[in-house]
């Protein structure tokens, strides 16, 4: 049996707990075991990196020095998270001296940091640790005919350079296509959704989200699928916001991957967190639902 | 000798721990600007390549008064497709970080607001908790802000996806010891 270190951030512990059910339970189904990050701190998000960056580098190490002493690598579902635990360990193994500044403050806590657990986001460990051949084998419930809109958003793929072309991604797409769905061709699924300036500019993060939505509903998506809880609920949550201000008349589930994955997995909507949306997924249930193989 | 150092040197230095390219081998070609989404929106005052050419120009009060920074959504796009390798992403985030230490930041903005309480929030407890709810920067906003902050916090309040209490973590003093290694932060407890 596969076994990480998981790092659930902050956002799954409330707003984004049907993420963190559906990561469980679609994992369970893969034999693939999710140990919780032992006594986890916050990544620091955005902000701590506005304000210092030796702090915001020294709360990701400490995450990672402690998957470190579980042994493991260690799995984040948030994309923020993600990128921000990938790139302090990038860069601490760059930098020695920081490092070993880190590490001195580490000791207080009994840790240490040297780079031996890899930091994976969880739809990587779907699509390439496991593969998508191990994930169709658990497909009961193909959603033949759902139309999906597979939204990768930023820090999934940037901004790493050296090993892929992020311009070109095309694995969640796959990842949909392994499920039975359809996945449609979504022109703006690298562009953002706002992240944090939902909050400091309500406005511009408003209209890039109009942008999202009105693509993915001109090309018929039936849902977008998300791998990262803020652009969830950038997406989801302030639609409404978006109609409001835009006069626009959006009516678009937006769901987890995991989610998706599961419902094809043939896992029970509740047990997937599914019912606690802002805008209705009952379509995509239903869709489910309807063409058992 | 002891010159004071200039706007860019200055800017050159809080970008120490980026692996982009120095600033002076930008060529203004303006894909950066092109690639922002914010910018192209009409939402930053001066586009990313506009706040590049003034820092090399030394125009440091005019940056210092620019919204882009704070209004940068930190989407990494520009960064991978600048033609000259520059992170202009790491650039933003290191003009927050040079006008929160010289208190330089401007009136009404939310964004250094956000940042300090959330900064604060994690020294305390060790986690987030989740935003919407951190009254002391909802004061920050407008009324009709404010109110349309409410109405998504309610409905996600009753479907139960807000926390009504911060969560801490266990090793919390081990924790503060660990910051206060790397930054004096004061009574921890305040
Ligand atoms: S993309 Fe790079 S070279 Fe072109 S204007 Fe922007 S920073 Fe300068
Ligand atoms: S990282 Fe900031 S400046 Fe660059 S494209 Fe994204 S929002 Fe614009």
């Amino acid at each position: 049996m596969k076994k990480y270190a998981y790092f659930p951030g902050c956002s799954l512990e409330k707003m984004a707990q049907s993420y963190h059910h559906s990561s469980i339970e679609t994992m369970r189904k893969l034999d693939v075991e999710l140990e919780e990050l032992e006594d986890w701190n916050c990544c620091g998000a955005t902000a701590y990196f506005h304000v210092d960056e030796l702090l915001a580098y020294t709360l990701c190490a400490r995450n990672l020095a402690q998957a470190e002493k579980q042994k493991l690598d260690v799995v984040a579902p948030c994309s923020g998270c993600y990128k921000n635990m990938f790139s302090t360990r990038a860069h601490l193994q760059h930098e020695p001296a920081l490092a070993d500044h880190i590490n001195y403050a580490l000791e207080a806590d009994n840790l240490k940091f040297t780079g031996s657990s890899a930091v994976r986001h969880l739809i990587e460990v779907f699509v390439q640790d496991i593969g998508l051949d191990a994930v169709k084998a658990k497909v009961t419930q193909p959603l033949k005919g759902l139309r999906v809109a597979p939204y990768y958003g930023c820090q999934i793929l940037r901004p790493r350079k050296a090993d892929e072309d992020v311009e070109q991604a095309h694995y969640f797409e796959d990842l949909m296509a392994a499920i039975g769905a359809t996945p449609v061709d979504f022109e703006l699924k690298l562009r953002c959704c706002g992240g944090a300036l939902i909050i400091t500019n309500r406005k511009a993060a408003l209209s890039l989200v109009r942008n999202l939505l009105d693509n993915a509903a001109k090309v018929g998506s039936q849902v977008i699928a998300t791998a990262c809880p803020l652009c969830q609920v950038n997406l989801e949550c302030y639609q409404k916001l978006v109609n409001q201000e835009f006069g626009t008349n959006f009516n678009m589930p937006v769901l987890y991957f995991t989610q998706l994955i599961g419902l094809a997995f043939g896992l029970p909507p509740k047990q997937l967190g599914i019912g606690t949306e802002l805008v209705s997924a009952e379509s995509v249930v239903c869709l489910a639902r309807s063409k058992p193989s | 000798m002891a010159d004071k150092p200039t706007f860019r040197e200055e800017i050159a230095g809080v970008l120490h721990a980026s692996t982009g390219n120095p600033l002076d081998v930008c060529m203004q070609c303006g894909t950066c600007s092109a690639t922002c989404p914010v910018a192209s929106g009409g939402f930053m005052d001066n586009s990313p390549r506009r706040i590049i050419a003034m820092i090399n120009a030394g125009l440091k009060e005019r940056v210092l008064k620019s919204n882009t920074y704070w209004y940068c959504a930190s989407c990494y796009h520009c960064t991978v497709r600048c033609p000259r390798g520059i992170d202009i992403a790491e650039l933003m985030y290191g003009l927050k970080r040079y006008t929160v230490w010289h208190a330089k930041t401007q009136e009404g903005m939310i964004g250094p607001v956000f940042s300090e309480t959330f900064v604060k929030m994690i020294v305390r407890t060790g986690r987030s908790y989740e935003p919407v709810l951190a009254t002391s920067y909802l004061f920050t906003l407008g009324v009709p802000e404010m109110i349309q902050e409410a109405q998504t916090a309610t409905s996600l309040m009753l479907k139960g996806r807000l926390p009504l209490l911060p969560a801490r973590i266990k090793r919390l003093d081990n924790f503060k010891k660990v910051l206060k290694r790397i930054i004096p932060l004061g009574d921890p407890d305040e």
